[in-house]
């Protein structure tokens, strides 16, 4: 073993990367967890609380049905996207110049910022002068998303497909894109059908495409702010307070700092945890 | 089970193909009927062709021109599922999420046999490829070549396979996999009797399969024979060059007026006989190594180089610019400078503008 002397200046390499993450993550993050256990009112005096507003987050019966309120969307828009996401890219053109047309189309709603698409579609289902909210009205239809629960939820729903199915769309094709032909020629020797094809050789070779999707679309549609606040602001009544936007009425409309600092870290375990069972569900049985 | 015909077999990628255009045909014409029960080898360069001709028979192409027949049957229109064909392809093919037992079972639950046959005959199968042991495991966790086997099997398992195509089926197989792989097929078409047709660039794994192998070379056959017809006698210079190692000598030559061969100003006699159309044609002599002596008079050479490859020498040898190869047995001397050598007469040939001179 030959002495040397370690050269300890390498250290400040890594201090840019330790800056980055430091400002970027773990300051914000820990003066979030700052103000979860403190109370203050003002006057820059800080009072410590412990797990008070912890205790109060959990207890509210407002926390809670923003809670449901979101796990359904949720819900509804995962069922929605991800099958019709597939089955989109599943009828696209495999070659020719069908194949950008389609692209650049199903780019385009992911490229339009959110508050537009949120504004868009605010208009859009206005039942006096938007085009979707008059039709349904001419057609005979009772549609007042400002007025009826059940409206505000069709549009903020249909709102998110149109905005995001694309992007599962755009996965499942490039995962189809990277089947090679060789599958798709045995299966016609073997005598495949149609859905026999899909069945054992396009839905498992898109499996970790789908895999990404799923927990992509989980993440962004739990955590969806702008199109919803712009398109309903929560309303009518409550009926569409989804968390952020309940988080964001507490800690900047209230200026609840403890409860708004609790409610933060609570959202954001739960996202932790969810994320983490999708993938595990997912992954399942694949190492050995 | 039947013979494969092909008739002025035309192919071509392009939507609008030339008649007049080489470049724009994959396949320019292929006659050729293989019997049944035969092992057959495609052989040929990447982009001869070879892989366009097994899809042509296969039906995942259909030919711009020309008919492919099974027997007296017309199967150019059909498709790939309605014919009776297998074809084993360059990566394998398994389903991934089905166990290797129906992975077998697929193509014939897909064609509607009944559940006790089906077991029946992923069984036997399954005994003859060595499969047995993990007919219960997931086909993914195989190695490439047990899924290799399970392709195969895909297509031995249907007792209406006319003939199997394979499409280079080793090249992502480990090399001491590879030779027990090949010994299996060879086994295989021996015991079940199907059609085998093979396409490979490998000539060892041609040569070694094939009972009868078509050498192929920008769209069109230029030779079909035995494996000792392509060494012995081959058509094309082509063939004399890609076939064997190190390949066939190839000499500028003239002819003579009295119709002899002349390389360097020595007659050198050859097998080909009529010399009537190579007036203005391109000349050369093909002589194999193995077929290259020393002697006391003939071409003078210099002895550039001698390799030991075992059993044999290559020798190295040169006439002005003009390179010879000889394969000298055990016990050959070799002179350590020049020499003098000769080609024997019943292994030389004349070739004009690539084509054997008969």
């Amino acid at each position: 073993m030959s002495s040397r002397t370690p050269n300890q200046k390498a250290w400040w390499l890594v201090l840019p990367v330790v800056l980055l993450v430091a400002f970027n993550a773990v300051i914000p993050l820990m003066a979030v967890v700052n103000y979860s256990v403190q109370e203050t009112f003002g006057n820059n005096e800080f009072f410590f609380e412990g797990v008070r507003w912890f205790e109060q987050v959990m207890q509210s019966s407002r926390f809670r049905e923003a809670l449901t309120r979101q796990m359904f969307f949720t819900a509804v828009v995962l069922v929605i996207q991800v099958p019709l996401g597939v089955a989109i890219a599943l009828a696209m053109p495999r070659r020719g110049i069908g194949v950008s047309i389609c692209l650049v189309l199903m780019a385009m709603p992911l490229l339009i910022p959110y508050n537009v698409v949120g504004a868009m579609w605010n208009i859009f289902a206005l039942p006096d002068i938007g085009l979707m909210g008059r039709g349904l009205n001419t057609l005979g239809f009772d549609f007042n998303y400002t007025r009826q629960p059940t409206a505000a939820w069709i549009t903020l729903v249909a709102m998110d497909v149109w905005h995001w199915t694309s992007l599962v769309v755009l996965l499942a094709y490039a995962g189809l894109s990277a089947i090679p032909d060789a599958y798709y020629q045995a299966a016609q020797i073997d005598g495949a059908s149609r859905w026999a094809i899909f069945r054992h050789i396009q839905l498992p070779k898109l499996k970790h495409v789908l895999l990404i999707a799923v927990l992509l679309r989980f993440m962004d549609s739990f955590m969806i702010y702008t199109e919803a606040v712009v398109l309903t602001g929560g309303g009518p009544g409550n009926a569409t307070t989804l968390l952020s936007i309940d988080l964001v009425k507490i800690a900047l409309g209230q200026f609840d700092l403890g409860p708004g600092a609790a409610m933060s870290l609570v959202y954001f375990l739960i996202i932790l945890l969810l994320s983490w069972l999708f993938y595990a569900v997912m992954t399942k049985g694949e190492e050995r | 089970m039947a013979t494969i015909r092909f008739e002025g077999l035309h192919h071509s990628y392009r939507p609008a193909p030339r008649d007049d255009a080489d470049a724009d045909w994959a396949l320019r014409g292929l006659d050729l009927e293989w019997g049944d029960g035969g092992a057959f080898a495609l052989l040929g360069p990447s982009g001869c062709g070879k892989t366009t001709l097994l899809n042509l028979i296969s039906g995942l192409l259909k030919p711009t021109r020309g008919r492919v027949l099974f027997g007296d049957d017309d199967v150019t229109r059909l498709e790939p599922g309605e014919r009776n064909i297998a074809q084993v392809f360059q990566f394998p093919v398994v389903y991934d999420t089905m166990t290797v037992f129906d992975n077998l079972a697929f193509p014939l639950r897909n064609r509607g046999v009944g559940e006790s046959e089906v077991a029946r005959r992923v069984g036997e199968i399954a005994a003859m490829l060595d499969l047995e042991p993990t007919l219960g495991e997931r086909a993914s966790g195989l190695t490439a070549d047990g899924k290799q086997k399970i392709s195969l099997g895909r297509g031995l398992v249907r007792s209406d396979v006319a003939a199997i195509l394979f499409d280079e089926p080793l090249t992502v197989i480990d090399p001491h996999l590879k030779w027990r792989l090949r010994s299996k097929l060879k086994e295989l078409h021996q015991r079940v009797g199907r059609t085998m047709i093979y396409v490979t660039h490998d000539q060892t794994e041609a040569l070694t399969f094939a009972e009868q192998v078509v050498v192929m070379l920008d769209g069109q056959i230029v030779q079909s024979g035995t494996p000792v017809e392509l060494f012995e006698r081959p058509h094309h210079t082509f063939v004399g060059h890609f076939i064997g190692s190190p390949g066939m000598n190839l000499l500028p030559c003239e002819v003579d007026s009295a119709g002899a061969a002349r390389f360097a100003g020595v007659a050198v006699p050859t097998a080909s006989r009529g010399a009537g159309s190579i007036r203005g044609k391109r000349l050369e002599l093909g002589v194999r190594p193995e077929f290259v002596r020393f002697s006391e008079t003939g071409i003078p050479v210099r002895v550039e180089r001698c390799s030991d490859i075992g059993r044999y020498r290559i020798v190295d040898l040169a006439h002005g610019e003009h390179k010879i190869k000889m394969l000298a047995a055990e016990g050959v001397a070799v002179p350590s400078e020049s020499g003098h050598v000769t080609f024997e007469r019943h292994r030389t040939q004349l070739y004009a503008d690539g084509w054997i001179v008969e």
